[in-house]
C-alpha cells in the first residue's frame, strides 16, 4: 500500500499522509477527497445490494419451480438502455468540458445528462405500464416480481442520481469544489449504468 | 453531507442551544454519547424480557401481571424469545461497541475534527433511534410482538397472522425496524470507513493506528457489505408479506388447514441471505471488543501489544473468513454433505486468527508491570470468556455434532458466552476505561471491582449448566420444559441458572448506580489518567467541538510504546515529538 511507504519515508511526523488513494497533502486536500472515499464506499454497499438481489434471482431461478414463467420483455427497455448508455456519454463529456474550463458548455451536456436520465425513468415507468396491461403485476410469477424489483430499486436510485444532477445544476453545496461534486455524481451515475446492463443481460438471457 | 471542516466553522460561530447541542448535534462526541443511552435502555429492556423467560422456565404455570389470563402462552414465550434476541444484537452488541464506542474515540483516536459527514453522522443515529421504536412497538399491537425469533425464517415470518399471534402487524413492524436500522448502519458504515482512510493526522500511518482503530474500521467494513444484503433480503420478505410474491415461500404450504396461495419459492434462500449477514453480524459484535481488550490489556500490562501486525492481520482475516462460513448455521437444513464439509472447514479455519489473537493478548500480559483496575479486570474476563464461547464453537463447527447439538441450549450457550457476554465484557472495559474521557470523572474503583467479580461468576453460573442441559437434549426455544420425562430431569439446572441470572441482573445495578453517581460526584481526574498513549488522551476534558481546539496533533510513533527502555517514563504518547521524549513532564506535554 503506497501510503505506509509515504508515510514511513515521512518518520518524523513533518508531512501529512492522508488516504489510500492519493497523495494530497493537507486538510484542504482531504476534505474534498473524502466525498470521492464516501462515494466509492457506499457504492459497495449498492453493489452488495444488487449482487444480494441477483443471488436470489439465481437461486429462485434455479429451483426450475413451475411456476416460473418466461416472460417477453416490453422492447422499449432496449431504446432505454441506450439512453442511459447515452447519459454516461454526455456526462462523461460535461465533466472532460469542466476540466477545459468551458463551464457553459460543462453546464448544457450536464443539462443534457439529466433529461436522459428523466428519459429514462419515463421509459422504464412505460415498460411496466405495459408489464401491467398484459396481465404481469408484482405477483403474477417470480420472473416478473423479479421484473418489478430490480427495475423499482433501480429507478430509485437513478431518482437519487436525477435529485444529485439537478443539485448540483442549481444549488451546488457549499463545501463541495465543481469538480469534486461532478466527481462524485459521475461515479454514481457510471455505476448504475453498469448495475443497469448487468440486470438487463440478467433479463434477457435468462428470464 | 458536510465535510468535517464545516464542524470547525460552527464550533467558531454563536453557541448552540440545547437542542442543537445535545439533541439534534453534529458533533459525533454528542452522538457517541446518544447511541451509548439508546444502547442503555435496549440493554434493560432485553434483560427483563430474559428474566421474564427465565422466570417461566422454572414457574410455568406461576401467574404473571402482564399475560391474558395470568399465565404465559408459548407464543408469548416466543415473543420474549424474539424480541430478546433482536434488541440485544442490533440495539446493544450493534450500537454500543461499534456506534458508541467508535463514533466518539474513532476521530479522537486519529486526530480528527469529527467524522467525515458529521450530519450524515447524526441521521445514522436518528434512523438507529427510530428503529428501535418501530421495532419495540410490535409489543403494543394487539396481536403483540413476533414470534419467529431474531432469524424470522419463513414460511413461519412470510406470511401473516395465520401463522400465529403476532405474525401479522407485529412481524411487519419487526421488519420495518430492521430495514430502517439497516440504513442507519450502511450510513454510518460509509462514515466510519471514509473517515478512517482519509481524516487521519499527518504521521499516523496504518500501521500505527490503535488497535481500536482497526477494529472499527474492519467492523465497518463488514457491516457495509452485511447490511446492503440484509436490506435485500428483508425487501423480499415484505414483498411475500404483503404483496403476495413468493421468493421465500413454498408451493402447496397449507396453515391452519387452508391452502397459501404462493407458491415455488425457498424458505432456503432467506436462509442464505439472512446468514450471510448474520454470520458477519457476530463478528460486528465482537471485533470492537477486540480492539478495547487489546487497547486496556497493554495499558495497564505498561507494555507493548504483543505481535501488533499479527492482530492487525487476524482482525482482517476474521473479517474476511466471517463472509465465508454462514452455512454452519444451516447444517441441519438438508445441504449438501460435501458443502457441510466445505463450511466446516472453514469454520474450523477461523480458529487461527482467533487462536493468534488469545495468544497475543496473553502475550501482552506475560511479564508486564500488571494493573488490575476494573477495565482490566473486564479486559481479562474478555478474553476467558472468548475462549471458552470459542471452544464450544469447535464441537458445533462440525456438522456430525451440531446435527446432535443444533436445536439444544448447546446452542444458546455458545453464542451468549462468545457474542454475548464476551461482547459485553469489552462494552464494560470500554466504559470504565473511557469514563474520564467522557466524563471527566473516574467511576468508582471498588464497586467496579464487585461488579466485576458478581458478573464474572454470575455469566458463568447461567452459561456453564447451560452446556450440560443442551448435551442432555434439552430443546431451546420450548416454553415449557416440565412436560417431557427426560426434560423435566433438566429443571434443577434451570432452576439453578434462574437464580444466577436473576442474581447477575441485580448487580448490574451496582454499575448503573456507579454510572450514574460518578456523573457528578466521581474523582475528578487529569486528562490523562491512565498514563495511556494514543491521542484520545491528547486533549483537554472535554474535548471541544472539533476536538483539538485547533491544534491538531501529529503522530510520531506506534500507538503503544510503554516501558520503551531508555525513556524518561513509563510511556510515550504517540504526538509527542520525537526529540521531546527523552527529558518530558507527562503532566504539561499531553494535556495541552
Amino acid at each position: 500500500m503506497p501510503t505506509s511507504m509515504t508515510a514511513r519515508s515521512a518518520k518524523r511526523g513533518s508531512a501529512g499522509n492522508y488516504g489510500f488513494f492519493g497523495d494530497d497533502h493537507g486538510t484542504g486536500g482531504a476534505s474534498q477527497r473524502v466525498y470521492v472515499t464516501g462515494m466509492i464506499i457506499a457504492l459497495g454497499g449498492i453493489l452488495m445490494f444488487f449482487m444480494a438481489l441477483t443471488s436470489a434471482w439465481v437461486v429462485r431461478r434455479g429451483l426450475m419451480a413451475p411456476d416460473w414463467e418466461s416472460v417477453r420483455w416490453p422492447a422499449i427497455l432496449w431504446l432505454d438502455t441506450l439512453i442511459l448508455a447515452a447519459s454516461s456519454v454526455t456526462l462523461a463529456r460535461s465533466r472532460h468540458c469542466l476540466a477545459a474550463g468551458h463551464s457553459e458548455e460543462y453546464r448544457q451536456w450536464w443539462g443534457v445528462t439529466t433529461i436522459l436520465g428523466l428519459l429514462f425513468l419515463a421509459g422504464q415507468l412505460s415498460a411496466w405500464r405495459q408489464m401491467s396491461n398484459a396481465g404481469l403485476s408484482l405477483a403474477s410469477n417470480p420472473a416478473s416480481s423479479f421484473f418489478y424489483v430490480f427495475t423499482a430499486a433501480h429507478g430509485l436510485h437513478i431518482l437519487g442520481g436525477i435529485a444529485a444532477l439537478l443539485l448540483v445544476a442549481f444549488h451546488s453545496p457549499r463545501h463541495l469544489a465543481p469538480a469534486t461534486a461532478s466527481r462524485v455524481v459521475a461515479l454514481y451515475w457510471h455505476f448504475l449504468g453498469a448495475i443497469w446492463v448487468l440486470i438487463f443481460a440478467l433479463l434477457i438471457v435468462e428470464g | 453531507m458536510n465535510s468535517a471542516d464545516s464542524t470547525l466553522q460552527a464550533s467558531s460561530g454563536r453557541p448552540l442551544g440545547f437542542l442543537r447541542r445535545y439533541l439534534f448535534s453534529t458533533d459525533h462526541k454528542i452522538i457517541g454519547l446518544q447511541y451509548f443511552f439508546l444502547a442503555l435502555v435496549a440493554v434493560t429492556v432485553a434483560i427483563i424480557l430474559s428474566l421474564l423467560m427465565r422466570f417461566h422456565l422454572v414457574w410455568p404455570a406461576a401467574h404473571l401481571p402482564f399475560t391474558s389470563g395470568g399465565i404465559m402462552t408459548p407464543e408469548q414465550y416466543l415473543a420474549l424469545v424474539t424480541m430478546h434476541g433482536s434488541i440485544m444484537v442490533f440495539f446493544v452488541l450493534n450500537t454500543a461497541p461499534q456506534s458508541a464506542f467508535g463514533n466518539y474515540f474513532l476521530p479522537l483516536q486519529i486526530g480528527a475534527p469529527d467524522m467525515a459527514f458529521p450530519r450524515l453522522n447524526m441521521l445514522s443515529f436518528w434512523l438507529t433511534l427510530a428503529a428501535f421504536l418501530v421495532m419495540l412497538s410490535a409489543f403494543f399491537v394487539p396481536a403483540g410482538a413476533p414470534i419467529s425469533g431474531w432469524t424470522a425464517y419463513p414460511p413461519l415470518s412470510g406470511i401473516n397472522d395465520a401463522t400465529g399471534p403476532g405474525e401479522g402487524l407485529g412481524q411487519s413492524l419487526w421488519l420495518v425496524g430492521i430495514l430502517i436500522f439497516g440504513v442507519g448502519s450502511l450510513l454510518g458504515s460509509i462514515n466510519f470507513i471514509s473517515t478512517t482512510i482519509d481524516l487521519r493526522a499527518p504521521g499516523l500511518t496504518l500501521m500505527r493506528m490503535p488497535l481500536t482503530v482497526w477494529a472499527w474500521f474492519v467492523t465497518a467494513i463488514l457491516s457495509l457489505l452485511a447490511f446492503a444484503v440484509l436490506f435485500a433480503g428483508g425487501i423480499l420478505l415484505m414483498l411475500d408479506r404483503v404483496a403476495g410474491t413468493s421468493f421465500f415461500l413454498p408451493a402447496g404450504l397449507v396453515v391452519s388447514g387452508e391452502l397459501e396461495m404462493h407458491g415455488g419459492g425457498s424458505p432456503l434462500l432467506w436462509q442464505h441471505l439472512f446468514w450471510f449477514f448474520g454470520h458477519p453480524e457476530v463478528y460486528i459484535a465482537i471485533l470492537p471488543g477486540m480492539g478495547v481488550v487489546s487497547h486496556v490489556l497493554a495499558n495497564f500490562s505498561r507494555k507493548p501489544v504483543f505481535g501488533y501486525r499479527a492482530m492487525v492481520l487476524a482482525l482482517g482475516t476474521i473479517g474476511f473468513l466471517g463472509f465465508t462460513l454462514w452455512g454452519h448455521h444451516m447444517f441441519v437444513s438438508g445441504m449438501n454433505p460435501y458443502s457441510s464439509l466445505v463450511f466446516s472447514f472453514l469454520t474450523l479455519s477461523i480458529g487461527v486468527p482467533s487462536a493468534v489473537k488469545t495468544f497475543n493478548w496473553l502475550g501482552t500480559l506475560w511479564g508486564g508491570k500488571l494493573q488490575f483496575p476494573a477495565p482490566m479486570l473486564f479486559a481479562v474476563g474478555f478474553v476467558s470468556f472468548f475462549v471458552t464461547g470459542g471452544l464450544s464453537g469447535i464441537f458445533l463447527a462440525q456438522p456430525t455434532l451440531d446435527t446432535e447439538l443444533h436445536a439444544t441450549y448447546y446452542v444458546v450457550a455458545h453464542f451468549h458466552i462468545v457474542m454475548g457476554v464476551a461482547a459485553i465484557f469489552g462494552i464494560f472495559a470500554a466504559t470504565y476505561y473511557w469514563f474520564p474521557k467522557m466524563f471527566g470523572r473516574k467511576m468508582n474503583e471498588a464497586l467496579g471491582k464487585l461488579h466485576f467479580w458478581l458478573t464474572f461468576a454470575g455469566a458463568y453460573s447461567i452459561f456453564l449448566p447451560m452446556h450440560f442441559v443442551g448435551i442432555a437434549g434439552g430443546v431451546r426455544r420450548y416454553a415449557d420444559s416440565t412436560g417431557a420425562m427426560y426434560l423435566a430431569a433438566l429443571q434443577p439446572l434451570h432452576l439453578f441458572m434462574t437464580i444466577a441470572a436473576f442474581s447477575t441482573a441485580a448487580a448490574q445495578l451496582i454499575f448503573f448506580y456507579n454510572f450514574f453517581a460518578s456523573l457528578n460526584r466521581g474523582k475528578p481526574v487529569s486528562a490523562n489518567p491512565w498514563n495511556a498513549t494514543t491521542l484520545e488522551w491528547a486533549t483537554t476534558w472535554p474535548p471541544a467541538h472539533g476536538n483539538f481546539a485547533g491544534q491538531f496533533p501529529s503522530v510520531h510513533r506506534g500507538p503503544y510504546e510503554y516501558s520503551v527502555p531508555g525513556a524518561s517514563e513509563d510511556f510515550l504518547p504517540q504526538h509527542l515529538p520525537e526529540d521531546a521524549s527523552a527529558p518530558h513532564d507527562g503532566e504539561q506535554n499531553h494535556a495541552n
